[in-house]
């Protein structure tokens, strides 16, 4: 095995290509723990169906296109719309039921769900990818120098931290992300003062569905629309978010990001190991501080 | 309580019995997977159901027991006994190590840090040269046992499975009755409790989960010398699904559950087969309704609709046959 090791210092447009993949799967990564993050703080239940959820917001915005003929910007605003419903229909219809028992009960229920999504697109669609475009407006790129950057790459970081940011800023300065900490830290008591805490556990449930499925539409013309794409990514993300802690809505952000590029460097000097240097990292990071980087002991 | 002993003794023996006729009645390969699988589960059970930490991670060890298995018999030469005790080994020590590092985590976390971890153990497997990669390990030959039985007729393969999962199933239902599973027990109820009384709570939870990882590598071992394969599905994260499945179907918690599962679930595999990707949707569908309305499992229902018989107005004096749910909702340390 240690002829895998062979490390040689690549040239800087290749290394900073990758560390532009990097970034991208970083934002990925951030805007998915985050909302992994919005739903464990309030419903206490780990989303397992978010991998397939962000798969539904990519072929949502496929459908959209071949069925209905509309482009990326109108999907931007419906698929997650869309797949947000389906979320509260699912935390309606379901999740209410669990609340009472154990947070493992919470992750098997999404996981069986994981399951019966990928399942039917799977039998759909196989494992192969659908192609999806990239828009007229983001197509092409500039040479900044020392590398090129695609513009519709541009816009994925741009518009992914941007999303991010304004979650934080909902969550942790405005009255309604009040209640939501409150909720988290005492729903009886948020309750008592007459706020419909039910309601509040519902529309989070469906905003961090839909924001799975923004990122889904946004990750559509990179990687290709896959019935794969969801279980390909979530266990990564949960290795985000085992490092980050949930405790905090901008440790997921930041370790999100972090961990990508520590992936697209990793991609320069050690290409084999790539796909496991984050459950790598992981591993350290327990046994450095257990808690994570921003989470409390749990 | 001896009541319920010798009850216990006549089904162990009715089950014996059945088991030993099978093969001329179902198809043979059905039933050695049926039974490496309950095996499987059964061994993930010890931990879900007795220590109360779920791993989503447990096709690790299957898997990478098939691997080792199949690599020391066909390029080592290996006879089939000493192939199956390193593969099992094998999985104890990744056991070992996965479980060091989990336990550091309770609740959710812990059952996501097994998954990350198993899916670090996917991608060596993938990317290792002596995996095979794509292809697996393939016509791993079944040996001789002990030089001198011929593994390669079925039916003898059949008792030969027959005896390990004997031998897997006795040592797990020993350990859960011996003092160490009372004090797992224990340490699941109450944590904080257990550690107040002086149990090393973190020693107790990694030797389980060593011994867990142990017999699953044993189960995967097994089913790498049946169908003559290692491949990647036997440690993929679909594979963990599975034994969870298997188990919660059967009743977590209990003894038998996780075989009545795991020859459930094969069952309806193998009944499913041409469905495609149908079974993945069938399975899903099974899990939501074993959490909504379905958790204690098919021997959890039918062992507390017996108990509710034997003793009408009484409370059950032993605790294992409590609702998975009550008892993990109780659990420490998932807040």
């Amino acid at each position: 095995m240690l002829d895998w090791i062979h490390l040689t210092v690549p040239p800087a447009p290749a290394m900073f290509a990758q560390l532009l993949v990097g970034l991208i799967n970083g934002a990925f990564y951030a805007m998915l723990s985050l909302g992994l993050a919005v739903i464990f703080g309030l419903l206490n239940i780990i989303n397992f169906a978010h991998g397939a959820q962000y798969m539904l917001g990519a072929f949502c915005a496929w459908f959209l296109l071949n069925a209905l003929g509309l482009g990326y910007w109108p999907a931007l605003i419906l698929a997650p719309l869309i797949v947000g419903a389906a979320g509260i229909a699912i935390e309606r219809l379901l999740l209410r039921h669990i609340y009472g028992l154990d947070h493992l009960y919470g992750l098997l229920l999404t996981f069986g769900l994981a399951l019966i999504i990928e399942g039917v697109f799977r039998q759909q669609f196989g494992s192969s990818g659908q192609p999806y475009a990239i828009p007229p407006e983001l197509q092409g790129g500039r040479n900044l120098g020392f590398m090129f950057l695609p513009n519709y790459r541009a816009w994925v970081i741009v518009a992914s931290i941007a999303v991010c940011l304004a979650t934080w800023f909902t969550i942790e300065r405005t009255r309604l992300g009040a209640y939501l900490r409150a909720a988290t830290e005492n729903p009886v008591l948020v309750q008592a003062f007459g706020i419909n805490v039910p309601r509040m556990i519902t529309l989070t449930y469906g905003a961090g569905v839909a924001l799975a499925a923004l990122a889904g539409v946004m990750a559509a013309p990179i990687y290709q629309v896959s019935p794969l794409m969801g279980s390909n990514i979530i266990i990564t993300v949960f290795a985000v978010v085992v490092i980050g802690g949930m405790g905090s809505i901008l440790g997921a952000i930041v370790s999100g990001f972090a961990l990508g590029l520590v992936e697209g460097l990793t991609k320069v000097f050690y290409p084999q190991a790539s796909s496991t240097v984050i459950f790598v990292v992981m591993a350290l990071v327990l046994l450095i501080t257990p808690a994570g980087f921003f989470g409390r002991a749990r | 309580m001896a009541e319920i002993g010798r009850w216990n003794r006549a089904l162990a023996a009715v089950l014996i019995g059945l088991a030993l006729v099978a093969p001329f009645i179902l198809y043979p390969v059905f039933l050695m997977e049926a039974l490496c699988f309950a095996l499987f589960a059964c061994a993930f059970n010890l931990l879900i159901g007795y220590v109360g930490l779920l791993s989503f991670g447990h096709a690790a060890f299957f898997g990478s027991a098939a691997y080792v298995t199949a690599h020391t018999v066909k390029v080592w030469g290996l006879p089939p006994e000493l192939g199956i005790l390193a593969g099992a080994a094998a999985a104890a020590l990744l056991g070992t190590v996965v479980g060091w590092l989990a336990i550091r985590r309770q609740g959710i976390y812990f059952a996501m840090i097994t998954l990350a971890l198993a899916q670090m153990v996917y991608f060596v497997a993938l990317q290792a040269r002596f995996t095979g990669g794509e292809d697996g390990i393939q016509a791993v030959p079944r040996g001789k046992l002990l030089g001198v039985v011929d593994l390669s007729d079925t039916l003898t393969m059949y008792y030969f499975v027959l005896a390990v999962f004997l031998i897997g199933f006795a040592v797990i239902v020993r350990t859960v009755h011996s003092p160490f599973g009372q004090i797992i027990k224990a340490i699941r109820e109450n944590e904080p409790r257990a550690v107040s009384l002086g149990y090393d709570a973190d020693r107790y939870k990694l030797l389980a989960f060593i011994l867990s990882a142990g017999l699953s590598g044993l189960a995967g071992s097994l089913k790498s010398l049946v169908f003559q394969l290692a491949s990647l599905t036997d440690v993929q994260w679909t594979m963990s699904g599975e034994v969870v499945l298997m188990t919660l179907v059967g009743g977590l918690g209990t003894v038998l559950g996780p075989v009545v599962g795991a020859f459930f679930l094969t069952g309806m595999q193998h009944y499913l087969a041409q469905l495609g990707s149908w079974v993945t949707v069938v399975q899903g569908i099974i899990f939501v309704f074993c959490v909504l309305v379905f958790r204690r499992g098919i021997v959890g229902v039918i062992a507390s609709y017996f108990t509710a018989r034997r003793k009408p107005h009484g409370i059950s004096p032993a605790a294992t046959e409590r609702p998975a749910e009550a008892r993990t909702a109780a659990a420490p340390g998932a807040p």
